[in-house]
């Protein structure tokens, strides 16, 4: 596509551009940054691919002779993290387990907190946002320990319910903000007459608010989903070994194998990890850069 | 009293729902944060005491080296990986305002790797940076034999492979948020501009980047939360190594709390962590949320 680009910049543009020395360097310089950005992925891709003769032979960017996707078969159901040879696939569903209720839950007390936030103002609610904003820039470091300690306390420290509630935890402030700031653009009137209707607290929530915010719901979910199937940090101290997510099974895999280090299982098994973010990106498109935008008013 | 019945009902209503966010906040965030500052100022060793030992685990803090590599490491990383990223994703997004053909392909090629786990993108990198099969390896077997990528192994430059690694990850959300400022900027202005003889560098230089400093600021202070927060990275690409060469604060106090079972040390780094995210944030949010209630006054 690009080249073709290069030959040809002038269709379609309202005006004529000629192909300047400085428009060469304008793309000469996307296309050298683009293949940097794309190295990495490719050498992940090839190399998952390979047998592991081919990546003893060194030669790193080579297309494998016979594409191995046994490899892949290998890393998903198979490989060995430690002692268990059981492959990744059980990191895999604890976090398809984790990250669907963790994402709805966290979503929706999201939801819930910006709609009360901006249509039922009260004081201390506004207190309560402000100090909650203020936690978005707290470095997690300093709250693990308590919660760790008060996890125990509840008995619940190292199960599902642990990494569940942590996850709502510190989703809370984004989420929190990116609703709120989305009711507080709805009109004021469109709450008083439903109210005027003899509205509740939860009608108006339910069946007016909460399908109103629809594409909110949508950029959360997918702030929420690459959010927590990428943690690392949490999954390792609060899941407990028997829910440990495939982020934390994969690093196992990795730098934990006794022996020959197999690094085309390595690769198929991150590729395998990988695979969920990237086709929720590739997919999402435009939702996941207003993701970036909601998570910016955050930060 | 009939009247009186539903405003109760409706505030009932209204304090169960915030029931979470209050929780939360006084809980999970202000609980938490209190009682580490506390700890901070205790001897505890394995478990919390409620002693008095004054600045004493401070003190200690600034006498343990792998704490003074790791706020060097921290310096390094924010000139490497804020530096790196601010420049790079600015560069990159005022290359594609350029109207340039396959806009699309370029902007999904750069983000991509933000939709990837730390986990994942450590684990490529370490690959890349094998001395015997990677990069370095590839390089000699195509004929340039002094090309040397040996940085992980060697202690003076492992933190710089982590810098890099985290560049290729973070260009991506700063080219996205800098793109969106940019197309923010009344078109006007150049036309104004090149018929004074402006050139193009100097227009952006100039004219264009004093007016995103708001979006600037943004995508600082995202990448400044994501610095503070790095430890995946480090953990699973040279987990600290060679030695304590790549350690980071957030790994030290991870490290402190449950490896070596030393909270009253954590709880102090920590706390220093806190009191350095605050010093550097506070004066930035304040002249970003001046200018822009500056900027939609004026609107």
């Amino acid at each position: 596509m690009t080249t073709s680009a290069i030959a040809t910049p002038s269709v379609a543009k309202p005006r004529k551009q000629l192909l300047t020395p400085a428009r060469i360097g304008v793309y000469a310089f996307l296309l050298f940054t683009s293949a940097f950005f794309l190295l990495p992925l490719y050498v992940m891709l090839v190399t998952s691919l390979k047998s592991s003769d081919e990546v003893r032979a060194a030669v790193l960017f080579a297309w494998p002779a016979s594409p191995q996707f046994g490899n892949w078969v290998e890393a998903w159901s198979t490989a060995c993290i430690s002692l268990a040879c059981d492959g990744i696939r059980g990191g895999f569903w604890n976090s398809v387990r984790l990250v669907i209720p963790a994402t709805i839950l966290s979503v929706f007390l999201g939801a819930l907190n910006g709609y009360a936030l901006s249509f039922w103002r009260s004081k201390w609610g506004d207190v309560l946002f402000a100090i909650l904003m203020l936690g978005a820039f707290v470095p997690f470091q300093i709250m693990i320990y308590p919660l760790v300690a008060w996890f125990r306390l509840g008995g619940f420290y190292n199960t599902y319910w642990a990494i569940l509630l942590v996850h709502c935890i510190f989703g809370m402030p984004v989420l929190t903000l990116l609703f709120r700031n989305y009711f507080v653009s709805v009109p004021q009137e469109l709450f008083k007459a439903a109210r005027i209707d003899g509205g509740g607290f939860w009608r108006i929530f339910l069946q007016l608010m909460l399908p109103m915010a629809t594409p909110m719901i949508i950029v959360a979910t997918i702030l929420q989903i690459t959010g927590i199937w990428n943690d690392y940090l949490f999954g390792l101290i609060f899941a407990g070994k028997d829910n440990y997510p495939m982020t934390v099974q994969l690093n196992n895999l990795v730098n934990t194998t006794f022996g020959e280090r197999r690094y085309h299982i390595d690769m198929a098994a991150t590729i395998l990890t990988s695979l969920v973010p990237l086709l929720v990106y590739f997919f999402s498109g435009r939702w996941f850069v207003r993701g970036i935008a909601a998570g910016a008013v955050k930060g | 009293m009939a009247r009186n019945a539903k405003p109760n009902r409706i505030n009932l209503a209204l304090h169960a729902a915030l029931l979470p966010l209050v929780i939360t906040t006084l809980l999970a965030y202000i609980g938490s944060v209190l009682w580490t500052i506390r700890i901070s100022f205790s001897t505890s060793k394995l478990l919390p005491k409620d002693d008095w030992a004054g600045l004493a685990q401070f003190e200690r803090l600034f006498e343990t080296d792998r704490w003074i590599v790791s706020l060097q490491n921290m310096g390094i990383l924010a000139i490497v990986y804020i530096g790196g990223v601010m420049v790079i994703g600015c560069l990159l997004a005022v290359f594609i305002d350029q109207q340039v053909k396959g806009e699309s392909w370029f902007r999904t090629i750069f983000l991509y790797p933000f939709a990837m786990s730390f986990v994942v993108t450590g684990l490529i990198w370490q690959w890349l940076f094998n001395p015997t099969l990677g990069l370095q390896n590839a390089m000699h077997s195509m004929g340039w034999t002094s090309f040397t990528l040996d940085w992980t192994v060697r202690p003076e430059t492992s933190i710089y492979a982590v810098g890099l690694a985290m560049v290729w990850q973070g260009c991506g959300t700063t080219m996205a948020i800098m793109l969106a400022a940019l197309r923010g900027v009344d078109d006007e202005q150049w036309k104004a501009a090149r018929l004074d003889g402006v050139s193009k560098p100097r227009y952006y230089w100039n004219i264009v980047l004093p007016q995103l400093g708001p979006a600037l600021a943004t995508a600082f202070v995202l990448l400044a939360v994501a610095l503070v927060r790095t430890f995946d990275i480090v953990a699973v690409m040279t987990s600290g190594g060679p030695g304590s060469s790549s350690e980071v604060p957030a790994k030290f106090i991870i490290d402190h709390l449950f490896g070596r079972n030393n909270i009253g040390l954590a709880s102090a780094a920590s706390v220093v962590m806190l009191i350095t995210v605050f010093t550097v944030l506070t004066p930035l949010l304040y002249w970003r949320s001046k200018v822009q209630s500056r900027l939609s006054a004026g609107h």
